[in-house]
């Protein structure tokens, strides 16, 4: 899967700029000890908003550099789907729900700050986070 | 911008009729139709029951389905607890008329990555409303959002949106929430939610639990602003909206009697005024109860509905008791004309107390009702709280036309007009029974202390419990006082004594007269028969006297013819 590094995100933080990002993941030895063989991630939108495409291109941006060839990305729009929402407990979008490996996991938002989003998937300790803000 | 629109349109704001007694007096018919109201109030207040009855009431007396967004409880959870209140939520489910949706939120769940909205919530939503075509919609309690949720800021903005969109959609909306520490609601919601507020409270004094509402705003609509208390039973939430009863009430010319015939003269000679209020106080074991007993037979007999409360001795305790005066009270009971309720005071709160009492006047629809006593009330220094809540029963009584029964006890010792002075503005007719203490016993005496509106008696009565009934005697009142009981026995005896002894000296009198007439006459007798002895004598003489004269006279005749006498005329002028 293609991923284009250079696009321009809007409510990206100081850390999370390219190079913070790659730093972090880069030290990420956590991954290693979750990654089971198959990752299915399910994104739950509601149409093609400015935060779900943010959301997704970020979402497939951690899965190239952290998971390269063992992930699966499901796109679920709640307003093609309505019902999806209350089958899947769905409040906030975008979400993101780890659905394999087990346990499933939610993380919200449009996925900008990656740390977050890698604590979320359970790839980095959540004590990598801690004077972090 | 809004008042000015009400003003120039003149028009009443459309309402979402509730169905729940007495909220709709309150706001004048309901909850501001299409916009949310904010139901606020502490934990285990009520608000989950208040909104679900606004639906349930909605769904099934007004055909407005309804929705209910449960941020805490499930669907299974929330059907089993309203399911003693009597609502069938499967059912309703079933017939499209309510839709159930927990939403659930737990925040250890939960990550946030970045910007996020809820969607997710509008969509399901909207979905719930779409597919019931629901004109009625709870979120109950939206605030859940914000421990389920990070980032505040953005749920802020994002509640703001979505009771923007709920009014768009038009679905009047009823939104609860917890109650802050200084503020209505924990996070401020009755600032987005200012169409209308309705406060729950519940608190506790002197070991008694209150239910209380209070609309706190009302935009574009009037609405009582007092605390009203409520209450939650197995028929749901009542309202009683009974301070505002007011004084508008029309009062009956219509007597009834008190049962015992003496009384009722006492009472220009027709008893109380329907639907006025009786009292009688007096210390302990005056009777008290038993003059409430005898009015409630009479009530029976007349086939009137009566409802006694009573505070101090359970209904058949207090059968058996006034079976011993002779007053049978079992067979009405059974009949259904009359019907006790027994309660300790100390049970519940004087609110609640007052909105059962309400609620079973309701239902049972009595012609009189007797609360015996209503100072069991009365604990410690909330003698005020008992005068409001009597006040307010005794407006809703006038009201209905019922007539009130109270009966007080006064300790002894204390003056009897003092200890009831906070409630005797209330009274129409008031009784006293007192006890009269002369000569080593003790007596019970009655008198009307006061009776708007007629001509009552001054008189004080002894009051006596027999096994025939009550009698009223009067009072012994003579040359050494008000006398009762055995004191009052004597001293008639005493009088009877003296009497007889009166009419034993008319009788000599009667009798030494008829004898003095007796020799009176006696004498008459033989003075008349002495006289006649006499008279016969004297007339004996005068006659042989007279015999005499003529033989005197003819012998001087013979003697003068023998003599050849020439006087003629001289015999016969001596003829």
């Amino acid at each position: 899967m293609k991923i284009k590094h250079d696009k321009p995100k809007t409510s990206r933080t100081k850390t999370s700029d390219g190079s913070g990002r790659r730093r972090f993941l880069e030290r990420s030895t956590h991954a290693a000890k979750s990654g089971s063989d198959r990752w299915v991630l399910r994104l739950y939108v509601a149409g093609q908003t400015a935060k779900a495409v943010t959301a997704l291109n970020n979402l497939k941006l951690i899965c190239e550099e952290q998971l390269k060839g063992k992930y699966h990305i499901e796109v679920i729009d709640l307003l093609k789907n309505p019902t999806l929402a209350r089958d899947n407990q769905i409040l906030a979008v975008p979400t993101l729900v780890r659905k394999l490996p087990l346990p499933v996991r939610n993380i919200i938002g449009d996925l900008s700050d990656t740390e977050r989003v890698l604590v979320g998937l359970d790839l980095i300790e959540r004590s990598a986070l801690v004077g972090k803000q | 911008m809004k008042k000015s629109e009400a003003y120039s349109h003149r028009k009443v704001l459309p309402k979402s009729p509730t169905d729940i007694q007495g909220l709709d007096e309150i706001t004048g018919g309901g909850l501001p139709k299409g916009r949310p109201t904010l139901v606020c109030g502490g934990p285990g207040c009520g608000k989950t029951l208040f909104a679900m009855e606004f639906l349930v009431r909605g769904a099934t007396e007004y055909n407005e389905p309804g929705v209910f967004i449960s941020f805490e409880e499930t669907e299974e959870e929330l059907s089993a607890n309203v399911a003693s209140l009597g609502f069938d939520l499967d059912s309703l489910r079933k017939r499209k008329k309510i839709w159930l949706e927990h939403i659930h939120v737990e925040r250890s769940e939960v990550e946030q990555s970045g910007e996020y909205d809820l969607e997710g919530l509008f969509i399901r939503i909207h979905e719930a409303i779409e597919s019931i075509s629901a004109k009625r919609i709870v979120l109950d309690t939206l605030e859940s959002l914000f421990s389920g949720l990070p980032n505040p800021i953005i749920l802020r903005s994002e509640l703001r949106r979505l009771l923007r969109w709920l009014k768009k959609k038009g679905v009047t909306a009823v939104i609860t929430a917890e109650r802050g520490e200084d503020r209505l609601t924990r996070q401020g919601l009755e600032e987005y939610i200012s169409d209308c507020v309705i406060l729950l409270d519940h608190r506790v004094t002197d070991e008694s639990s209150i239910r209380r509402l209070r609309v706190v705003k009302y935009r574009g609509s009037s609405h009582g602003t007092n605390e009203y208390p409520f209450l939650i039973d197995e028929d749901g939430f009542s309202v009683l909206p009974v301070t505002s009863l007011g004084l508008n009430y029309s009062s009956s010319r219509e007597r009834v009697s008190t049962g015992i015939p003496r009384l009722d003269t006492m009472l220009s000679g027709k008893g109380y005024f329907r639907g006025s209020t009786v009292l009688v106080s007096g210390t302990a074991g005056t009777g008290k109860t038993s003059i409430a007993a005898k009015f409630v037979e009479a009530a029976c007999k007349r086939g009137e509905r009566s409802l006694f409360f009573t505070f101090e001795e359970s209904p058949s305790q207090l059968m058996r008791n006034m079976r011993s005066i002779g007053i049978n009270l079992e067979p009405w009971e059974k009949k259904g004309l009359l019907q006790f309720q027994a309660t300790r005071p100390t049970h519940y709160g004087l609110e609640t107390h007052l909105t059962t009492s309400i609620k079973l006047i309701n239902d049972f629809k009595p012609s009189i009702v007797i609360l015996d006593p209503i100072n069991a009330f009365v604990l410690g220094e909330n003698q005020t709280e008992v005068k409001t809540m009597l006040l307010r029963l005794v407006d809703f009584l006038k009201m209905k036309g019922i007539t009130a029964f109270f009966t007080s006890l006064t300790s002894a010792g204390d003056t009897m007009e003092i200890t009831d002075v906070y409630i005797s503005s209330l009274i129409d007719t008031w009784l006293l029974l007192r006890d009269i203490e002369i000569g080593g016993e003790r007596n019970r005496g009655l008198y009307v202390l006061k009776s708007r509106g007629m001509a009552h008696s001054n008189q004080i009565r002894e009051f006596k419990l027999t096994d025939q009934g009550i009698d009223l005697l009067d009072v012994y009142i003579g040359a050494e006082g008000v006398l009762t009981g055995s004191a009052r026995l004597s001293q008639e005896t005493k009088d009877d004594a003296e009497q007889l002894l009166r009419q034993q000296e008319f009788g000599r009198r009667e009798f030494e007269l008829e004898r003095k007439r007796k020799a009176m006459e006696a004498q008459i007798v033989m003075l008349r028969s002495e006289f006649e002895a006499e008279e016969a004598e004297a007339l004996k003489i005068i006659k042989s006297e007279k015999v005499k004269d003529e033989r005197f006279t003819q012998n001087k005749a013979k003697m003068a013819k023998s003599r050849k006498a020439d006087a003629n005329t001289k015999t016969t002028g001596a003829k």
